[in-house]
């Protein structure tokens, strides 16, 4: 039998499709790993918990209310949106929250296997992988609940409801990139983490999640721009029967993401060994 | 059979004191990362050598023994041969699956029980679901906790977890097996039951442990390396000659009062005919006849002779010898206020190695204490054979032939 050889030395042997052969393989062969880690948090989650699932959804719940009972009461005025406000603005702030809980969810597992990653030798691209499946899980738990809506307020069912959660996926993989920059430097600073959901707070507020992009002005130039519009946009569309307007853009944002997110893993697996020395330091 | 697995070429690892400088060089090291970074690798400032200039090899059935005081960099080494981090400097090639028993139980989640932290164990272990469903049953057998296999582990004893943790870590077939101080934790059935287990797999294994037990480091190793400051000091096959290094690290000349009611006191110890060439260190060869020269003063009230408790205790502080005490044969008589004796002990059989005496002055049938020393005196046995337990019995091998016509005699005057 021959045995596999390991070599480990100072110079990462850096010839990128050799790496990157070598980080699809682990990931194929830590699919029981990243499965029973998501598990394991999912129902360590639920099993300290009454409320348990209600959590998932009870922040962008709690926002789109918000919004809602604005709009209504006549305090903030939101330009016409074409379907149910209610709809829009609880669509919206859902996508959003699985927006961000993508983009937080890398450094999350990371952070989180802390103690295993600088005792244990294990495919580390495991670690996203369980978080994109307990990413899915509580995505998959909020749609639920957005269908509900939009039966509720009479929007109805449209044949591109099929074609949503191709759009969520697309909004995951957006977010699993940004997310898988980010960790390395996340993971050693603290900083980094807090600017994150800082920044992703005011950000929130030039993409059309509550309300829609307005006919003319600097926010319309900016809100166009913004890469998570056409996610956020497109998404809603397809779950209300619209015309995607910015399908456009959202392909090309996607087609972008895909060979970002293979940097992104490369970026990942050289920057652990670094950062566990660190931690460990 | 017999291929080198590991070979550890001039490894180097360094490390940063200061943590803000520490991730600052994290930044850098990410950035030069990216671009391969084939430099030379300098010290920086607040940077140390952590693992300096380490080389060894290692074959199937091997184990190799590190020790060290804390923080001399085994861990570090350890870490490297794990691949958890890159070396600064020089190459480790590793053959085959790599198994490590550094942390116990990795992934236990505390809410949920102990089966389904088998499962979460058993996957960072890099088993397959199906291979964990084979073993489950033996698993727990193994750990022994069947009772409380369903229960959450945060309700386990740290010694539970750390059943569970090796149960579960002894499923794995490794080529090379990476061992840290885990066993500690568990009692002594549970270790005994875990070398036995190491014991079993060593044949087919090259090991590489991690230990401050030396007589678990003298069981188990054939190769030794001393570590200090990250650097080797002793390597080589005389494991015995690196734990008494290891030991003379720590060795202390101090005597240690730990009870004095000021009626008398030690003024002198020696040994008669030892080498005192260094002094306050005496050498004596083994066989010889041991002869303790002490010298007590007596200060006041003491009007009898007080019974004398001399301990002969090993470089692990354990006691291996007890010197009969003094009655009424013995014949000690106090003159001008100090009593003076010797303690003899015919060819003498300690074997190589440190040893130092204590010794209690007591009175009455209780033996209630007057005086408690340790440490009096320390000193070194000298033999050419260098071997683990405390005595080197001199011993003669005969053919029984002799025995046989004995007992053939014996039997036939019973007749």
């Amino acid at each position: 039998m021959k045995l596999e050889t390991k070599i480990y030395q100072k110079e990462n042997n850096f010839h990128i499709g050799k790496m990157l052969k070598e980080s699809l393989a682990d990931i194929a062969k830590s699919r029981f790993l990243s499965f029973q880690l998501a598990k394991r948090d999912i129902q360590a989650q639920y099993r300290q918990s009454y409320l348990g699932i209600i959590w998932a959804f009870v922040t962008p719940l709690a926002t789109a209310f918000v919004w809602i009972f604005l709009n209504n009461s006549g305090t903030v005025r939101v330009t016409d949106t074409g379907i149910p406000y209610p709809v829009y603005a609880f669509s919206g702030t859902l996508l959003w929250s699985i927006m961000t809980e993508a983009i937080n969810s890398p450094m999350s597992s990371t952070n989180s296997a802390k103690g295993i990653l600088s005792k244990i030798n294990f495919p580390k691209e495991a670690l996203v992988i369980s978080g994109i499946y307990k990413l899915l899980f509580n995505s998959s738990i909020k749609i639920i609940l957005l269908l509900f809506f939009i039966f509720f307020f009479g929007v109805g069912f449209h044949w591109s409801l099929l074609l949503f959660p191709v759009a969520i996926l697309g909004g995951i993989l957006f977010g699993t990139t940004i997310g898988l920059f980010i960790t390395p430097l996340g993971m050693l600073y603290k900083d980094i983490g807090r600017m994150i959901s800082f920044g992703l707070g005011f950000l929130m507020y030039v993409t059309p999640v509550v309300y829609a992009i307005p006919k003319t002005g600097i926010m319309k130039t900016v809100m166009e721009l913004n890469p998570f519009t056409p996610i956020i946009l497109t998404a809603r569309d397809l779950a209300v029967g619209m015309t995607p307007i910015y399908g456009t853009y959202f392909l090309i944002v996607i087609v972008c993401c895909i060979p970002l997110l293979f940097i992104a893993l490369l970026f990942y697996r050289i920057s652990i060994p670094i950062l566990v020395e660190r931690m460990s330091a | 059979m017999n291929e080198v697995l590991v070979s550890v070429e001039n490894l180097s690892k360094k490390f940063c004191k200061d943590l803000k400088t520490s991730l600052w060089y994290g930044v850098k090291d990410l950035a030069s990362g990216l671009s391969g970074n084939r430099n030379e690798r300098e010290l920086r400032p607040q940077e140390f050598w952590a693992v300096k200039d380490i080389s060894f090899e290692l074959r199937r059935g091997e184990c190799l023994g590190l020790i060290g005081h804390n923080g001399a960099g085994k861990s570090t080494l350890l870490k490297i041969l794990n691949g958890l981090i890159n070396p600064d400097a020089g190459k480790v090639t590793i053959k085959g699956r790599v198994g490590a028993l550094i942390e116990l139980g990795a992934g236990f989640n505390p809410i949920l029980s102990g089966r389904e932290n088998i499962y979460n164990n058993g996957a960072i272990l890099g088993f397959t679901r199906k291979e964990i469903d084979q073993k489950v049953e033996e698993i727990i057998d193994f750990a022994e906790i069947r009772e409380f296999i369903d229960m959450p582990v945060q309700n386990y004893s740290s010694g539970m977890k750390v059943r569970l943790g090796f149960a579960v870590a002894a499923q794995m077939e490794p080529d090379v097996l990476i061992i840290d101080e885990v066993l500690a934790v568990g009692d002594l059935g549970f270790v005994l039951k875990c070398f036995k287990q190491i014991d079993t797999i060593l044949p087919k294994t090259a090991i590489v442990f991690v230990s401050h037990s030396m007589p678990m480091v003298s069981r188990i190793c054939n190769q030794i390396i001393l570590m200090d400051r990250g650097e080797s000091v002793f390597q080589g096959e005389e494991v015995g000659k690196a734990i008494d290094q290891y030991y003379n690290r720590f060795a202390s000349n101090e005597r240690n009062i730990l009870f004095d009611d000021g009626r008398i006191s030690l003024e002198s110890i020696s040994i008669k005919d030892a080498d005192y060439t260094e002094k306050n260190f005496p050498k004596l060869n083994w066989g010889n006849d041991l002869n303790l020269i002490f010298k007590f003063s007596i200060k006041k009230n003491l009007d009898f002779i007080p019974f004398f408790k001399i301990i002969l205790v090993d470089k692990e502080q354990r006691p291996v010898a007890l010197f009969e005490e003094n009655n009424i044969d013995s014949n000690l008589k106090i003159e001008k206020n100090t009593l003076e004796f010797t303690v003899s002990h015919k060819n003498f059989q300690l074997s190589k190695g440190v040893y130092s005496l204590d010794i209690l002055v007591a009175e009455g049938p209780i033996r209630a204490p007057i005086l408690r020393m340790n440490g009096i005196l320390n000193f070194q046995m000298l033999h050419e054979k260098e071997v683990w337990p405390s005595f080197l019995l001199a011993s003669n091998f005969s053919s029984n032939d002799y025995i046989m016509i004995d007992i053939i005699k014996y039997n036939f005057n019973k007749k």
